[in-house]
């Protein structure tokens, strides 16, 4: 299952070349700066871009190649765009339900009753579109785009035109979503934190042109990418909620048989957490320091040693049981540590990062 | 009662007159949606020269274009010479004037509408499934009310009023092409301002109560969508 796309277009100066593939299943990132061609890729797949060239292979049917093209009103996808769109002469119901009447009974698998109680929507059922503000007008946006049961959804920076507190209202439910609607998501974004609550896989774009794609937990890592190299420079973790020590105010996560603390959460024992962890945040010791006040200190693998970021800095890609932990050490560190790759290590790990509702 | 105030010859031009309005705004408002729409949407460097010659009715004295007309429909024409019927002097032949006299009334609002609905809208809806004439019905045109309902207004106010067209071409013709403004003139000409006054009277009203219905549905309108 998967989607898969060949796209040449020519705008001006502007030069889409891509040549990729991406799950079905799950949520993909598409990555890169402004200008970088994220929006236009997502016009392509929506049809929306009639100079395009290529071809566009969902699950196996064709929606575009050298000798047809489905127009964008046969591809069944879902387009959420930026500004949220919505029709100005007709109410929030109206608007949900201008895309559902126009699918065939038997192929609806998304209905309004569970769309208006998963975007929480029931209150505004009457209002008219200029009366909802930012956050409530993407909500319908999305809601009205899911009401089309389509097979793929695209979301062009579903969250960019919000203030802080609209994004913090939305992306719950973005969350839900993912949870409760097996529908393949491609996002575009550039804010890293929205994608690493929100994605399980990434498309790096630049300058028009695929730089990488593949889980997510891989190309945060990838030490030849901008990711692993910027300051903000994250890894991502997932472990499993063992047990809260409630004297200490502590919770429990296991991963891959060891112990990771955290500060008291409200989370069951037995559910999957995503943790972040910032590069600058994991030193290395060889062997298991005692006398520190550190409670995560974790045995690791080196899996290699990249060149350096910026003067005097060194990025290491750690194994963790299996998962990939990046740190960020001096190069004197790494020398007088003597890292190489294959070496058994200690990670200390300062600050942990729970990823919101995973 | 009305036969007192006017003659039977008359309400034959009244009832002539708004069979042509009607008539006219009908034709006007079938040719006119994809002329306009086709004058939004375009790219094409031809739409200039388009656009002129549809405001061209605007400036230019009625005369010239019942002028030309007639050259076209008249006996010894190229229609007729390419076998078609005379249309000068008939009924069809105000209709082709009066489309011709009131297309910009008709064409410009519309434009104007439907160049104010964004591609972004239209995208929209084609991501929500629904095809080019479902996008044009279901959302085009509901967003477009204002402009059809100012194009159905001015397209009709204006034919009503015609008069240097309809005499070019349609003579007067009592009961065939005499529409009320040449019944006026007659009227004028031979010194019965009685009937010119009923008739001059009627167009006023009439021409008033439909401009002011039209800003009075406007303004809600405006208060609605604001």
């Amino acid at each position: 299952m998967a989607i898969e796309l060949q796209f040449e277009l020519e705008r001006g100066e502007f030069r889409l070349r891509l040549d990729t593939q991406f799950p079905a299943t799950g949520v993909t990132a598409l990555f890169g700066r402004s200008g970088s061609g994220k929006t236009s890729l997502l016009r392509c797949i929506a049809g929306l871009e009639p100079g395009v060239r290529g071809r566009l292979r969902v699950n196996g049917d064709t929606w575009q190649d050298d000798t047809h093209c489905l127009p964008a009103h046969r591809r069944p996808l879902g387009y959420v765009f930026q500004e949220g769109r919505l029709f100005p002469h007709l109410s929030v119901r109206g608007n949900l339900e201008y895309g559902y009447r126009r699918i065939p009974p038997g192929q609806r698998r998304v209905h309004p009753e569970e769309v208006v109680e998963l975007l929480g929507l029931g209150t505004l059922l009457r209002r008219r579109s200029d009366e909802l503000s930012g956050g409530q007008r993407q909500r319908v946006a999305i809601a009205r785009a899911l009401l089309t049961s389509p097979r793929l959804l695209l979301m062009d920076e579903p969250l960019a035109a919000l203030d802080a507190a609209s994004k913090a209202e939305i992306l719950p439910y973005l969350e839900r979503l993912h949870g409760e609607l097996s529908i393949p998501v491609l996002f575009v974004s550039h804010v890293m934190d929205e994608i690493t609550r929100l994605a399980d896989h990434m498309l790096l774009l630049e300058h028009g042109q695929l730089l990488a794609a593949g889980p997510l937990q891989e190309l945060l890592t990838r030490g030849d990418l901008p990711l692993a190299r910027a300051d903000e420079a994250v890894s991502l973790v997932e472990a499993v909620v063992e047990r809260h020590d409630d004297a200490d105010h502590l919770s429990i996560l296991g991963l891959n048989g060891m112990q990771l603390h955290l500060p008291r959460q409200q989370l069951a024992p037995g559910k999957r957490v995503r943790l972040g962890i910032h590069a600058r945040d994991v030193s290395i010791a060889l062997t298991p320091p005692v006398g520190i006040s550190m409670l995560n200190c974790l045995a690791a693998t080196v899996r290699e040693v990249h060149a350096e970021t910026r003067p005097g800095e060194v990025l290491v890609t750690l194994d963790l049981g299996g998962q990939a932990l990046l740190a960020r050490l001096t190069r004197r560190s790494v020398r007088s540590l003597g890292l190489r790759a294959g070496m058994p290590v200690h990670a200390l790990i300062k600050s942990v990062a729970l990823i919101e509702g995973r | 009662m009305l036969e007192t105030w006017i003659s039977p010859q008359d309400s034959r031009a009244l009832w002539l007159t708004f069979k042509l309005a009607a008539i006219t705004t009908l034709v006007l408002l079938l040719l006119g949606t994809p002329l306009a729409w086709w004058l939004a949407r375009t790219r094409a460097r031809i739409k200039l020269v388009i656009e002129t010659l549809v405001a061209l009715p605007l400036v230019l004295p009625p005369t010239v274009i019942g002028f030309y007309l007639l050259l076209l429909l008249g006996a010894q024409g190229p229609i007729q010479a390419l076998g078609g019927p005379a249309f000068a002097f008939t009924f069809t032949g105000l209709v082709i004037g009066s489309v011709f006299y009131s297309l910009p009334f008709v064409v410009q609002p519309l434009q104007n509408a439907f160049a104010s609905i964004g591609d972004a809208t239209l995208e929209a809806a084609a991501s929500l499934r629904a095809g080019p004439w479902d996008r044009f019905f279901t959302v085009v045109a509901p967003l477009s009310l204002r402009g059809f309902l100012t194009a159905t207004t001015l397209g009709f106010a204006h034919t009503l009023g015609e008069f240097g067209v309809v005499l070019m071409i349609g003579g007067n013709i009592p009961g065939e092409t005499q529409v009320v403004s040449i019944a006026i003139y007659d009227h004028v000409e031979a010194v019965d301002y009685a009937s010119a006054h009923v008739l001059s009277a009627l167009l006023l009203g009439l021409s008033f109560l439909l401009l002011i219905s039209l800003y009075a549905l406007d303004g809600r309108f405006r208060m609605r969508l604001s």
